[in-house]
């Protein structure tokens, strides 16, 4: 099988890489609004500790 | 203090509410008025063959009746709680369950019958049969309560929420679809020459399975929403 | 080994020890969606009947099992919540509600792409994706009841009942809608032969545990970010290296 071949999923590689594709997508998106969250919350806390300390 | 027998306790929370509704009759009149509205505009949305137009009313009556109770349900426990009466209700040595029962009883009274006797003339706008008629109505009849008990839910938990109406839609509706489709089935079932027992019991079996836990349910949602 | 397992129930410990987890969860599952997908797309054997478009099914039905197994772990948590008053199951709930509707989105995205070239049309009202739409409502339900209650207590409280309700429900509503799907003669799509392919078995199951150990890795990151948010008056969080003052 080429590789050529392999792309176009007999005909069918928009069905299977768009479902794929998407789910790869969602995967990523999730991770980095994970992450994204825990830096806010981590600077948040600074934040509020910094604050504090200065009262 | 003499204590109150369940039955009386019931009767008097629902007929206090009754005569709470019937002092504010324009809420009452508004969800029907809606209800027929949503009915009426299905025919001029789709066009007004017969065929197809008898074919959609069962589910076209359900859903507008579901929408129609979701309408009110907000107010089920709101009025109350901002008043303070529902305070006093939960500080009470009756069961909040009780209470909680007697005020589903009374806001089907006032939304969810109106509903039913409503339908068959709106079921013959969309020229229904009149044995589809007779069955529409008794799955509306027994389909109804259920509604306003999931939706008691729905309402304890959403007291007092900005924006609490659309959620409300959100948690509830979801939770109604199998009344939804026995309701519908029954009069399809009729329609294409079926008996509509089996439909109907499941919608009774519901009924029952919703009599025995919403009312503890709803009393533990309020019970989380007001400490 | 006995190992204190309330120790574990406390936020403050389990934070340090969610934090250690996550690795081992995380390496694990990119590890088992490389050789899933592998299995899935190169040692798989086209489908006599369905072509290559049956390979969707290899993360369509992972996909499926988690959203469903993800409602009923998230509202075990929110019960052990609500009823031993347990804050950190509460935080678990709140953590998993997230990863569980994207289960359930990507369930019916990619249902949709296999039931085009399968059904010839994107949407069927087939009795599964029906009833997997009706989950991620409720999941919506869930996550939008929560953040729209400012008082953690009472948001965690709520969202628990609701989600107890829900899965009492979803059993009702899966047997309503197949009920419904067989009285409408809705078609469905059985597997062609009885017996799947090894491989396409191993695939699907690599790709089931794949999905899992990302699931719980996902969740204890998103977690540790709720426990620092409720927790962020203690000691033990003005302590942390991480927050470096």
């Amino acid at each position: 099988m080429s590789i050529a071949e392999f792309f176009k999923m007999g005909g069918y590689a928009f069905y299977v890489w768009g479902a794929y594709g998407v789910t790869l997508l969602a995967f990523i998106v999730e991770i980095l609004l994970v992450s994204h969250k825990r830096k806010t919350t981590l600077q948040q806390v600074r934040l509020m500790l910094e604050a504090r300390g200065e009262v | 203090m003499n204590q109150l027998s369940v039955v009386h306790l019931l009767v008097l929370v629902v007929r206090r509410d009754l005569l709470l509704a019937m002092r504010r009759r324009a809420d009452v009149l508004t969800i029907l008025v809606f209800f027929i509205l949503v009915v009426s505009l299905f025919p001029l949305g789709v066009g007004p063959e017969m065929g197809m137009l008898r074919k959609m009313a069962p589910g076209v009556l359900w859903v507008a009746a579901l929408l129609a109770s979701m309408l009110s349900l907000g107010r089920l426990f709101s009025a109350d709680y901002l008043d303070g009466t529902l305070e006093q209700m939960m500080l009470t040595p009756q069961s909040l369950s009780v209470l909680v029962l007697g005020k589903m009883i009374a806001h089907w009274l006032v939304s969810g019958l109106p509903l039913v006797l409503m339908a068959p003339v709106l079921g013959l706008q969309f020229d229904m049969p009149a044995q589809g008629l007779l069955v529409l109505m008794i799955g509306l009849l027994i389909g109804t309560p259920i509604l306003s008990m999931l939706g008691a839910i729905g309402a304890a938990l959403t007291l007092g929420l900005r924006g609490g109406g659309v959620l409300l839609s959100l948690l509830v509706l979801p939770l109604c679809i199998p009344v939804l489709i026995f309701g519908t089935g029954a009069v399809e079932a009729v329609a294409s020459g079926l008996s509509a027992v089996s439909n109907l019991s499941l919608i009774a079996a519901l009924l029952m399975l919703c009599l025995v836990f919403t009312p503890w349910v709803a009393a533990q949602a309020l019970r989380i929403s007001m400490e | 080994m006995a190992i204190n397992w309330f120790k574990y129930s406390a936020p403050s410990t389990f934070y340090g020890l969610a934090g250690r987890l996550v690795p081992w969860f995380a390496v694990p599952a990119a590890v088992l969606f490389v050789i899933g997908l592998y299995i899935g797309f190169f040692v798989a054997p086209k489908d006599a009947v369905q072509g290559e478009a049956y390979r969707i099914i290899f993360i369509h039905v992972p996909a499926s099992i988690l959203s469903m197994f993800l409602y009923l772990v998230m509202a075990g948590y929110a019960a052990l919540g609500l009823i031993f008053n347990t804050r950190l199951s509460s935080m678990m709930a709140t953590a998993l509600a997230p990863t569980g509707a994207l289960f359930a989105f990507i369930s019916l995205w990619t249902g949709a792409l296999w039931g085009k070239p399968m059904w010839g049309a994107w949407w069927v009202w087939d009795a599964r994706l029906t009833s997997e739409l009706i989950l991620l409502f409720l999941y919506f339900g869930f996550i939008a009841l929560h953040a729209s209650i400012d008082d953690p207590r009472r948001a965690d409280r709520a969202a628990a009942l609701l989600a107890i309700v829900g899965s009492v429900n979803v059993p009702i509503i899966y047997f309503s809608v197949k009920w419904w799907n067989t009285l409408h003669q809705g078609s469905t799509i059985k597997f062609s032969g009885t017996s799947m392919h090894v491989a396409m078995q191993q695939s699907m199951f690599t790709l089931l545990l794949a999905c899992w150990l990302y699931a719980v890795a996902v969740t204890l990151v998103r977690v540790r970010s709720i426990i620092l948010e409720r927790e962020r008056n203690t000691l033990w969080v003005s302590e942390l290296k991480e927050v470096g003052l």
